[in-house]
């Protein structure tokens, strides 16, 4: 099954992005110009459940965030790699089995590492 | 010109259709906690959501003063777009896929994970300590679960040997060109309907088949999956500051999300387009049940069955907690659909 795409086929693509583009867009910008305005300094104060606003929101966030962030960055990518060898495993056979399991088994070896390292411990 | 009106008209119908789910899921909920819903607005209520949309439409476009203007702006828009765009790769019926690309899978994969940039916009931008929260929570949850799906929807690709979603759907149904086999036994080329569905085609596809269902849930930040809207903590997330027609461009996106991610798992795993109904001797339900009209209809009818059950889980299992979340992602999904892919392997291998 050796269908290539050319570019042409994108084509549809880019006019669904426009429609839904020109859709929301323009719905936001007109609702923005026609809505009412009636601006307060108080109103224009961020939600937090009626007190004052204490400090700013942009606070660091924990470390641990990063790590996943981090991890899945690794995951992702060697996942991404797999599909081209996914597709044509039938001419690869045997031999690209073995070589991509024994790919796998490094990375699986890797995330065991990291759950007894206590990376992804959140309590 | 052609290809012009089938995007409006995707575009329009998945509108439409989020307007329709938003009320069913009130609907929903409310029979399954033994209320009647909304009552007022037309036969059975079925005009509330229109109602809903015009009052968001007239309210006020409040910007908060702390927030950034231009991510503000340009976050739901973000989110609508990523989910709209997946819509244009997905097969329609027999013969008609509006973007017939031969990277589909690997297309919509890539579009799906752009709502997340849109998300963290939000939170962001709005600069409150809840959004930022939630956005951030959501996030951390949407990567972590895009891996099982991702090797999930490998195990697929392994034995199709295709990306394209027209080919995958193609191998699932009496129009097959390869010889189809259910649980690799019995050969289903004529007798077409469920039995040749990929689920069924492999029995380890089942079980990828879940992880995928999961993930997708996450993906959405559905309940159990939906500790960044968690209402009764951080308020409602990341679109918490949203007000208007923002609020309301967020929230169509989310019902149209569901909606794309039942597509994909319907075109992955359950036929797409091809009819449940088996060829049984002379009685030839599969042929008859099968064509253009047929297919329209089957896709659409198996996600909208996909989106109830999503629905059915939402207002039936409690929230997760944050670490169990992401400890049942990393320590049991992505392991276990590593060996659904070896499986696969295995399989196409051994068995085929």
């Amino acid at each position: 099954m050796q269908n290539i795409s050319v570019p042409s086929d994108y084509f549809p693509i880019v006019l669904q992005i426009l429609a839904a583009l020109g859709f929301v867009a323009m719905t936001m910008v007109m609702t923005h110009l026609i809505g009412p305005k009636r601006r307060t300094a108080d109103k224009l104060e961020n939600f937090e459940c009626g007190i004052e606003q204490q400090g700013d929101a942009r606070s660091p966030i924990s470390v641990k965030y990063f790590l996943v962030a981090i991890l899945f960055v690794l995951f992702d990518v060697e996942v991404i790699f797999m599909y081209p060898w996914a597709v044509n495993f039938r001419e690869f056979g045997f031999q690209g089995f073995i070589e991509m399991f024994v790919f796998i088994g490094l990375l699986l070896a890797g995330l065991f590492y990291v759950v007894k390292k206590g990376a992804l411990d959140w309590e | 010109m052609v290809f012009y009106l089938v995007s409006i008209f995707i575009v329009a119908f998945i509108a439409l259709y989020a307007l329709m789910a938003v009320w069913a899921e009130r609907k929903v909920s409310a029979y399954m906690q033994n209320r009647l819903g909304p009552m007022e607005t037309g036969k059975f209520g079925l005009f509330q959501t229109f109602a809903d949309i015009i009052k968001l439409i007239q309210k006020e476009d409040i910007v908060p003063t702390a927030a950034d203007k231009a991510l503000f702006f340009i976050a739901p828009v973000l989110v609508f777009l990523s989910v709209f765009m997946g819509f244009a790769a997905l097969p329609v019926t027999y013969g008609y896929i509006s973007s017939d690309i031969s990277l589909g899978v690997f297309y919509l994969l890539a579009v799906v994970s752009i709502e997340v940039v849109g998300i963290l916009m939000a939170g962001w931008s709005s600069n409150n300590k809840y959004a930022l929260l939630g956005s951030v929570r959501s996030v951390a949850q949407i990567i972590s679960y895009e891996i099982p799906a991702v090797i999930a929807v490998l195990s697929v690709v392994m034995l199709c040997g295709s990306l394209n979603l027209q080919d995958i759907t193609m191998q699932q149904g009496i129009y097959a060109a390869d010889p189809i086999y259910f649980l690799g036994i019995w050969k289903v080329n004529a007798v077409g309907g469920f039995p040749a569905w990929h689920i069924f085609q492999a029995p380890h596809l089942l079980i990828a088949f879940f992880i995928y269902f999961t993930a997708s849930l996450a993906e959405c930040n559905r309940a159990p999956f939906d500790i960044p809207e968690a209402e009764s903590e951080i308020v409602a997330g990341f679109h918490i500051e949203y007000s208007g027609f923002k609020f309301a461009a967020l929230f169509l996106a989310e019902y149209a999300m569901m909606f794309l991610v039942s597509m994909i798992a319907v075109v992955l795993f359950l036929g797409g387009w091809n009819t449940p109904l088996p060829n049984i001797g002379s009685l030839a339900l599969a042929d008859w049940t099968s064509g253009v009209a047929w297919g329209v209809f089957w896709i659409i009818g198996k996600s909208m069955v996909m989106v109830l059950i999503q629905m059915w889980v939402r207002w039936t299992f409690p929230r997760f907690r944050m670490d169990q979340l992401m400890s049942f992602c990393w320590k049991v999904l992505i392991p276990v659909s590593f060996g659904c892919m070896l499986i696969s392997a295995i399989w196409k291998l051994a068995v085929i």
